[in-house]
């Protein structure tokens, strides 16, 4: 028997997913059948944010050993514990692959090279209960923060950003130490830091999930840019959906506020900072920054001309840091080890970590933080396990607006440059990973509906043109697509992504155009041969094409 | 701002920094397509995507409307790049909209049509996707058809922006995006106010003038720049002519006082032209009906008898009311008239009954009584009190400018009015006076102002005198003392009087609530007051600036259509200036002053006044007390109305002339802010009709009188001999947006605004006032405050508008306005019928339950002869400017089971 005092912990996985699978009655079952057996001295049972694996129902890890065991269910619980517990066995019938992320000690450690498992943003996520405040100081919480304000200028906060190569998490990639010093450089106050939680892009829940597993780390990486920008006021902007983020990003900001780590005189100092939780009503396009701010200025969710950029004139007219979750989840590590430390992370050109939820036909999906730069074929044959069925056909990097990549990009590293160099984009850290059974045409299809839904329709080309290629997809799909289909496609993919007004309506054009380059084969196999162009015709074919 | 270098098109520009690219494109005389953007009215959506543009560095294309030009920039407009992509987006935009150009409205004045034209786009490439969306006919005028809409969004601007009526709006998403008016509802049963400024911006067939549908294609029509003959704003706009007939309005981008910005009234409010039941002919009334007759006729019977009346009972037996309607040579004809052949200086009109507060106080005051500033420089005020006046319905147009000083400029708006006026919603401060008590509010105001020590002491020093007699009188009326006779919170008097006296420039705006009262004059003496005392007046963007009801009524009393002056204020007791007129006319003047409105009235009562001309005015509608007034007119012996349709005062007289309207006379009028503007000749006079200074002519010459012109140009040369004020007023100066008067000589460029280093008078003169309370109040058998005025819909006594079918149609009845609390006494529920009864008459009409009237305040208009108002309304007095109080009288309601 391995039990001693405190010496186990049975970390249990809330987060939405879960939950919906009953990690909640398990995590009960679980404190009773311990009890019954008369371990609850020695094992705690904690809840924590989710442990990575997102297709296994409920998942528990189990600390220190790291074993985690997947699709537990209340009927398990007697047997587990009575297996696993008492008798010190595994519980092979629920056990999975993957491993819970321990420390690891750098100093032997070459993150560029091999299989990473610690992490930055995601350390304490499945590790401490994101619901007790105490944990999370437990484990250095905060104490970026107190370093911050206490050791350091607002100008020296930024050049250690600048230094460590933090670039945006959202998609752009844009370096955040260079987006902070241009709020506060100006002048007008108040300012705003925003917290984009509106994590919209299909397949992408990376967010959600850092915000459930760890929500006191957004808060404090949103105070110090507060204290590096000059502002008091902080927004967290957030899908009206995320439900549990919501829940517990109030509850760490009332414990925080009570222990004087939000508030007025933060630590002791003159800085004041609040933060408020503001929830979206479900657009897409409101994940773009400054249809976020009109979102939260109570209009109509569509995007501001650019410029002024949101650092000059942003949320109610007043300077403005929109930063995504992931990248204000990176800043307090980053204040407390420094820009170094940082670099040790990733390529020279894209430091640090990139957390991926990563999908499709591979045999473990979920949630991953791996070093940037290392290569698809290592994300999809070391940390999913391989496809699970037949044959790897392609990947859609980056959610429904991302591009489209045949097996030939296998070996190109995931970092913002070299991705660059080849023409794409990381985008938003969803990996989706297709076998020989997905038709390139109906992902194309799939994902072009998706736009006619959620384009603002406040520009023509791209209300207009998302429909249109909604069309040409559909008649793709039938074979019975017009000789020029692909030409005109391709016209009117670059012509949105020259002339759309925002990101949004630039970025249908990207899947399009990849899968132009890599696939106009199997697209070419819904033209229908010798049909005749007729404009007449094609308008026949409008009562079929239903969009809902 | 700073100049920088661009380079476009191989052009290089020197530049401000932050111009758009389409700007300066436009100074480099290149054009770019556009089909959203504005710039002229600020509206840069960038929504459209036509004006694309290569900026060199950049790695998409830009919109030219939105980019801003900075230094060392290279732009290529016309390159291939951008060519392909404006051709995408344009067949983009073809898909999604009817190919039925050749039977759409706006074939040949379509933006769409031209861009297609102009790009060489036949067919889309890509699939046909129209949209099928259902017509919104609802708004008798606009007809909204969004399977045409691209969605540029200028409506959107335009309704929120510009007009701020906030009815339509950007609604749903992505395909299924289109505009909505308030949540999705037809427009007829939204916040529309029908004023069709989104069919001016209407780049395609989606926004349609509902009654000029069919009527003709865009080229098919001669334009004719004119001004409005409603209110006092003085707008500009184009007749759209074809065929002899006026089918249409639009906007003229040239007008000086509106740019494209019109109202209901002025953009759809002229089919009542083309009338069936316009007077055709004359009308000589025998045994009590009226029988056609010939001009020739007419002009025997009136000259018999008016010769007959002055030589039976002598000049002042007879008497004219001239007509804020007609035009400035008519009414310096008319009491040229009245004057030269008649004898009498029994000559008014119904400026009496609106301004005549005005022009007596505040030419007592400054010395001449007219808004001091331009209407332009409201929107450049710092802080506006706005008093009396319900712009938004009464003068729509100026306010916009209101709207725009605040929404747009940051000025602080302070509002001193009973009702809840639409712009309260735009108010820093609401003052809510008991109805009659502005005497006090304003003395109240000034304690404050004096006690605080916020007095502009210098200007009162240098151009100002009796101060030391007002500030003892204004020292008694502390906050508290006035807050007990307005009701208005003491607290709130010191704040406004604070904004109104350290605001660098604070416009005060006045209307018919300050005027209609037996203490019209004072209230009129205290906004003079307060103005000098803050050195608010001779000065650009602050000023006295009262509104002007009618098209003309500024320029009928600058006219001399007033007792006591001749044209421009001359006075009729100055020997000087009788000699002059005198020897002008040629003919012996009287310098005697004559009779008011209401006096007239009084005198044809008691049979004194036994024959009386009505030129286009309508006492037995507009006068108070109508009983008392109708039976003035119906005692009267010899009544001879010319007019354009058999008004309620028509049907009174003995012999009925056909004016004509506005589209068929040239002529000039001024506005409210003083400017003289053209009308123009747009169509021949219908049927038999003549315009009316041709009637007077031709009149003059049947009574023995030359007085011979070819055209109104004539007269008003004429005019400018005699009037200094309108000295240089010549009908080749006045094509480019008029001139404002004073204007002595044929170079001076006309007076933007009054009292510039020194008042028409000298010195301002301070007056001190003392609150009078009212001559009717409230008691306990007629317990409710009643008070009159104008809706949007409708103009004065709804002779026009009540035969214009689309206003009629919006707003058909009248509607008693009171507060729910009590209606809720009352027992009355909104659109149930009550009866309100003064001492004078009673009237039925349907109740409006609003907040808009506060407590023990009952609100109704003046249009509709149905339940006219004015047989409620107390005839009395202002001692001074012998004004009615329109404003103030008792009544009492009672439901009718």
């Amino acid at each position: 028997m391995m039990v001693k005092k405190n010496i186990a912990q049975i970390l249990v996985g809330i987060d939405s997913n879960t939950v919906l699978s009953g990690a909640r009655k398990v995590k009960t079952k679980l404190i009773t059948e311990i009890s019954k057996q008369g371990l609850s001295d020695q094992i705690a049972v904690i809840e924590t944010g989710s442990i990575g694996p997102v297709n296994k129902g409920v998942v528990i890890g189990i600390y220190p050993t790291g074993e985690i065991y997947g699709n537990m269910s209340e009927e398990d619980v007697a047997e587990f514990v009575q297996e696993r517990l008492v008798k010190g066995r595994p519980y092979k019938k629920r056990l999975l692959p993957e491993r819970l992320p321990l420390e690891v000690d750098l100093s032997t450690y070459d993150p560029r090279r091999t299989q990473y498992v610690g992490r930055i943003v995601l350390d304490n996520c499945g590790r401490i209960n994101p619901e007790d405040i105490e944990e999370y100081i437990g484990v250095g919480g905060y104490e970026a923060l107190g370093i911050a304000l206490k050791e350091k200028t607002p100008q020296e906060i930024i050049s250690l950003v600048r230094d460590s190569g933090l670039r945006g998490r959202g998609g752009a990639g844009f370096p955040t130490g260079l987006k902070w010093s241009f709020a506060a450089r100006e002048k007008e106050t108040p300012k705003y830091v925003i917290c984009n939680a509106d994590e919209g892009e299909p397949g992408t829940f990376k967010d959600r999930l850092i915000m459930e597993g760890d929500p006191h780390k957004i808060l404090e990486g949103m105070a110090i840019c507060g204290y590096a920008i000059g502002a008091n006021t902080g927004y967290i902007y957030i899908r009206g959906e995320y439900q549990l983020s919501i829940q517990r990003l109030k509850k760490a900001i009332e414990d925080a506020e009570k222990l004087g780590l939000l508030g007025q005189n933060i630590f002791g100092t003159d800085f004041n900072f609040e933060v408020k939780i503001k929830i979206g009503a479900g657009s897409y396009v409101c994940g773009e920054e400054t249809a976020l701010l009109n979102s939260m200025e109570g209009f109509r969710g569509e995007p501001r001309l650019k410029p002024p950029y949101p650092a000059e004139s942003g949320f109610l007219s007043k300077p403005t840091n929109v930063n995504n979750v992931e990248t204000l989840a990176n800043v307090a590590p980053i204040i407390l080890k420094g820009a170094e430390w940082f670099r040790k992370f990733g390529t020279e050109d894209s430091p640090g970590t990139k957390v991926y939820t990563i999908l499709g036909q591979i045999n473990r999906p979920g949630l991953i933080e791996v070093p940037m730069g290392i290569t698809l074929r290592e994300i999809i044959y070391d940390y999913a396990g391989g496809i699970s069925t037949g044959e790897f056909k392609m990947v859609q990097l980056g959610g429904t607006a991302g591009d489209i990549l045949s097996a030939e990009l296998l070996d190109l590293p995931l970092d913002y440059k070299s991705l660059q160099e080849v023409g794409h984009n990381l985008g938003s850290g969803a990996i989706l990973i297709m076998n020989e059974s997905v038709s390139v045409v109906d992902l194309l299809k799939c994902g072009m509906k998706f736009f006619v839904h959620e384009s603002c329709g406040r520009c023509s080309v791209c209300r207009i043109g998302t429909r249109q290629m909604y069309e040409s997809f559909q008649r793709l799909e039938k074979k019975i697509a017009y000789p020029d289909e692909l030409e005109n496609i391709e016209e009117l993919a670059k012509g949105l992504k020259l002339t759309a007004f925002c990101p949004l309506g630039q970025s249908v054009a990207t899947p399009v155009l990849s899968a132009l380059k890599y696939f106009k084969a199997e697209l070419s196999e819904g033209i229908k041969p010798h049909k005749i162009y007729k404009p007449a015709v094609r308008n026949q074919s409008r009562a079929e094409i239903i969009y809902s | 701002m700073a100049l920088v270098h661009i380079t476009i098109d191989n052009q290089k520009l020197e530049i401000e920094e932050g111009t758009t690219i389409l700007e300066a494109a436009q100074k480099a005389g290149i054009k770019i397509p556009t089909l959203c953007a504005m710039p002229e009215l600020g509206f840069k959506p960038g929504s459209c995507r036509v004006c694309m543009v290569e900026v060199e560095g950049l790695p998409n294309l830009a919109a030219s409307c939105v980019y801003p030009v900075r230094e060392g920039i290279v732009i290529h407009t016309h390159s291939e790049r951008t060519r392909q992509a404006r051709k995408v987006v344009l067949e983009l935009l073809l898909t999604d909209h009817p190919l039925d150009c050749m039977t759409c409205e706006k074939n040949g004045d379509c933006t769409l049509q031209d861009l297609a034209y102009e790009l060489g786009v036949k067919e889309s490439r890509f699939g046909r996707g129209e949209k099928k969306l259902p017509l919104d006919e609802s708004n008798p005028f606009i007809v909204r058809d969004l399977s045409k809409c691209v969605l540029c969004g200028r409506c959107v601007e335009m309704c929120n922006e510009i007009q701020q009526t906030y009815a339509l709006n950007v609604g749903y998403r992505g395909s299924k995006t289109k505009i909505i008016a308030d949540g999705d509802s037809d427009l007829r049963y939204s916040e529309c106010v029908s004023c069709g400024q989104c069919i001016a911006v209407c780049p395609v067939g989606a926004l349609i003038d509902k009654n000029a549908q069919g009527k003709g294609r865009t080229w098919e029509f001669s334009r004719v720049k004119t001004t409005c003959n409603y209110c006092g704003c003085g707008c500009n706009f184009d007749f759209n002519v074809k065929e002899g007939k006026v089918v249409k309005v639009t906007s003229n981008p040239q007008s000086v006082v509106n740019g494209i910005n019109l109202c209901v009234k002025g953009r759809f409010g002229y089919d009542y032209i083309h009338r069936e039941d316009r007077l055709a002919t004359p009308l000589i009334k025998k045994k009590g009906k009226f029988e056609e007759a010939s001009w020739e006729e007419a002009y025997q019977l009136i000259s018999d008898k008016f010769t007959q009346i002055k030589r039976e009972s002598g000049s002042d037996s007879l008497a004219v009311l001239s007509s804020a309607k007609c035009t400035n040579e008519e009414n310096y004809l008319l009491m040229k008239f009245s004057r030269a052949i008649l004898g009498t200086n029994n000559v008014d009109h119904c400026a009496r009954l609106c301004h005549s507060s005005t022009v007596a106080g505040l030419a007592q005051a400054f010395g001449s009584g007219a808004m001091t500033n331009s209407i332009k420089e409201i929107a450049e005020a710092s802080a506006i009190y706005l008093t009396g006046s319900n712009t938004t319905e009464n003068h729509p147009i100026i306010a916009l400018e209101i709207k725009k000083a605040v929404t747009k400029k940051g000025a602080k708006l302070i509002v001193a009015d009973p009702r809840e006026i639409e712009l309260v919603k735009y108010a820093t401060l609401w003052l809510r006076q008991r109805p009659g008590t502005d005497v006090a509010l304003f003395n109240g105001l000034m304690n404050v102002i004096i006690t605080e020590g916020l007095e502009d002491k210098e200007f009162i020093a240098q151009r100002t005198e009796g101060y030391e007699e007002f500030k003892n009188t204004v020292l008694r009326y502390t906050p508290e003392v006035v807050e007990k006779i307005t009701g208005v919170p003491a607290e709130d008097i010191k704040k406004a009087a604070r904004i109104y006296a350290t605001a660098p420039t604070t416009s005060l705006i006045y209307s018919m609530g300050i005027t209609q009262h037996t203490t019209g004059t004072d209230n009129v003496l205290c906004t003079a007051n307060i103005a000098m005392l803050t050195g608010n007046v001779g000065k650009e963007n602050t000023g006295v600036n009262p509104l002007r009801g009618q098209s003309n009524v500024q320029g009928a009393c600058d006219l001399g259509a007033l007792p006591n002056f001749y044209s421009g204020y001359q006075k009729v007791t100055d020997t000087s200036v009788k000699d002059k007129f005198s020897k002008a006319w040629g003919v012996d003047l009287s310098d005697q002053e004559g009779l008011t409105v209401v006096e007239i009235l009084n005198a044809a009562y008691e049979g004194k006044i036994r024959g009386l001309f009505i030129m286009a005015e309508n006492p037995a509608m507009s006068d108070p007390d109508l009983n008392h007034a109708r039976e003035a007119l119906k005692r009267t012996e010899f009544l001879v109305v010319s007019d354009i349709f058999m008004s309620e005062t028509a049907e009174l007289a003995d012999v009925v002339l056909p004016g004509v309207t506005v589209a068929e006379k040239d002529g000039t009028i001024t506005n409210t802010e003083r400017r003289v503007q053209r009308v123009r000749k747009t169509i021949e006079p219908l049927a038999d009709s003549k315009p009316e200074w041709q009637i007077i002519c031709e009149l003059a010459q049947k009574m023995g009188y030359k007085m011979n012109y070819n055209h109104p140009g004539e007269i008003m040369e004429e005019i400018a001999q005699l009037t200094p004020i309108y000295g240089g007023i010549h009908y080749n100066r006045l094509d480019d947006g008029g001139l404002q008067w004073p204007c002595p000589d044929a170079h001076h460029p006309g007076t933007k605004y009054l009292h510039k280093d020194k008042f028409s008078r000298g010195k301002g003169k301070f007056f001190a006032v003392e609150y009078k309370e009212a001559a009717e109040l409230p008691d306990e058998e007629y317990p409710f405050i009643f008070t009159t005025g104008r809706v949007l819909y409708h103009f004065h006594t709804g002779t026009i508008t009540r035969r214009s079918k689309g206003l009629n149609e919006i707003y058909p009845e009248p509607l008693v306005e009171i507060n729910p609390q009590d209606a809720e006494e009352l027992k009355v529920k909104e659109g149930e019928l009550v009866e309100v009864a003064s001492r004078r008459g009673k009237i039925r009409a349907k109740v409006q339950v609003t907040e808009k009237s506060g407590k023990g305040v009952v609100f109704m208009s003046f249009h509709f002869r149905e339940a006219a108002a004015n047989l409620l309304t107390n005839a009395a007095l202002d001692p001074v400017s012998k004004i009615p109080e329109y404003k103030v009288c008792a009544v009492k309601v009672q439901k009718i089971a």
